[in-house]
């Protein structure tokens, strides 16, 4: 593990790997969607709506994938001190809310025509918004230590803290009686039919690559800013 | 003991205690966090009526009767165990179908009949093409578990 901490190192293999993530992540987004939109029937009583799936589903997992990345990170920083865990945290924040917020708003316009209504406050919407707000509390928190090469301590204990939701969002169809429907694919299996599983597994290793990649380029550029900042410094000391 | 265990200790501490206190939260929760009553839990809960209340389950085969107005309905709610006669005045949702859930916003009759202010649909976990749907609707509730492979 420690082999990867190092950030020379990461660069080395972020470099190439960021325009391979986003190259494949997009090919297979835009097949998988395409794919979803055009090529697929339409369901026994949504229609033709039940293609929101292709998007709505992996943008769900992504938005809770990327807080539980943000606590791996987080408890790593802590308890290892590794210097890359508290700025890989950092560069999640950001996909991982958009994630969040696609999820929400595609949700909302799935919503509409399948349910009769934008919005219900039952357990999984609300526990979905209030990972949305903790995402928006981390990138503030994780903002506000002044110096940006300082991972803050304080971001990364609410990174752990705030993982307490995941597990809430994904029991909470089960948990309590709510609107929307329960799991359609659990360990167990799945009870969405192949012709639209199949693009749905596609759509999600897209949109993941395309997370991946963005993670990187943001980890990189972070980076790069806390090079600027020590050699500014090294500079002004002179 | 070195600080990088001490860290690590107190790290595993603080995740048990808050996942400890998450699942006590929501165990309390179990209930009130509940979106709607089931016909089940409603029967259990001594609702009175006229209080708002939210019931939701399937739409029982066959209990659709349509009035003479055009829009008042009536049908029957079920769970598993239970049903709860239900009356509504008004457009109903696309996905208002036997077979299929509903959520129904209203409160209950001295009767006990549940009277819907608005219905919602809620769709099962289940998503089958069109044409592989006409086998049979009313397995909505079991289709999960012949899906399964």
């Amino acid at each position: 593990m420690h082999r990867f901490a190092n950030p020379a190192r990461f660069l080395r293999i972020a470099r190439p790997l960021t325009p391979a993530l986003f190259l494949l992540g997009l090919i297979l987004t835009l097949a998988a969607c395409i794919w979803g939109l055009f090529f697929t029937p339409t369901e026994r009583l949504m229609g033709d709506t039940v293609k929101i799936i292709f998007v709505h589903v992996p943008a769900a997992w992504l938005g809770m994938g990327g807080w539980t990345g943000i606590a791996i990170a987080s408890i790593v920083q802590l308890v290892w001190r590794h210097p890359l865990a508290g700025v890989s945290a950092r560069a999640i924040a950001v996909p991982g809310a958009t994630f969040a917020a696609i999820c929400l708003i595609t949700g909302s316009i799935w919503g509409r025509p399948t349910w009769g209504t934008w919005w219900v406050w039952d357990g999984r919407l609300t526990s979905m918004l209030v990972l949305f707000f903790l995402y928006l509390g981390y990138i503030a928190l994780s903002n506000a230590s002044s110096d940006k090469g300082d991972t803050s301590r304080v971001a990364a204990v609410f990174g752990i803290i705030g993982a307490i939701n995941i597990p809430i969002i994904n029991r909470s169809v089960i948990w309590w009686e709510s609107q929307h429907q329960k799991a359609s694919i659990t360990l167990g299996g799945s009870s969405i039919d192949s012709a639209y599983l199949v693009p749905l597994f596609v759509a999600v290793v897209g949109f993941s690559l395309l997370f991946g990649a963005l993670v990187l380029m943001r980890m990189r550029a972070a980076l790069a800013e806390m090079r600027i900042e020590a050699r500014m410094r090294r500079m002004a000391e002179g | 003991m070195k600080p990088k265990h001490q860290r690590l200790l107190l790290a595993v501490i603080a995740v048990a205690a808050l996942v400890g206190a998450g699942l006590i939260a929501a165990s309390a929760l179990r209930e009130e966090a509940s979106y709607f009553y089931t016909p089940t839990t409603l029967a259990s809960a001594n609702v009175e009526p006229g209080k708002a209340i939210r019931l939701g389950g399937m739409v029982q085969k066959g209990s659709i009767v349509r009035g003479s107005d055009g829009v008042s309905i009536t049908f029957t709610v079920q769970d598993q165990e239970r049903s709860q006669k239900v009356a509504y005045r008004g457009i109903t949702p696309d996905l208002f179908v036997e077979g299929s859930g509903v959520v129904a916003d209203g409160r209950l009759r001295p009767d006990r009949v549940f009277v819907a202010d608005s219905l919602l649909a809620k769709h099962d976990e289940n998503y089958v093409p069109r044409e592989l749907a006409d086998i049979d609707m009313s397995a909505a509730a079991h289709t999960k578990d012949t899906l399964v492979p």
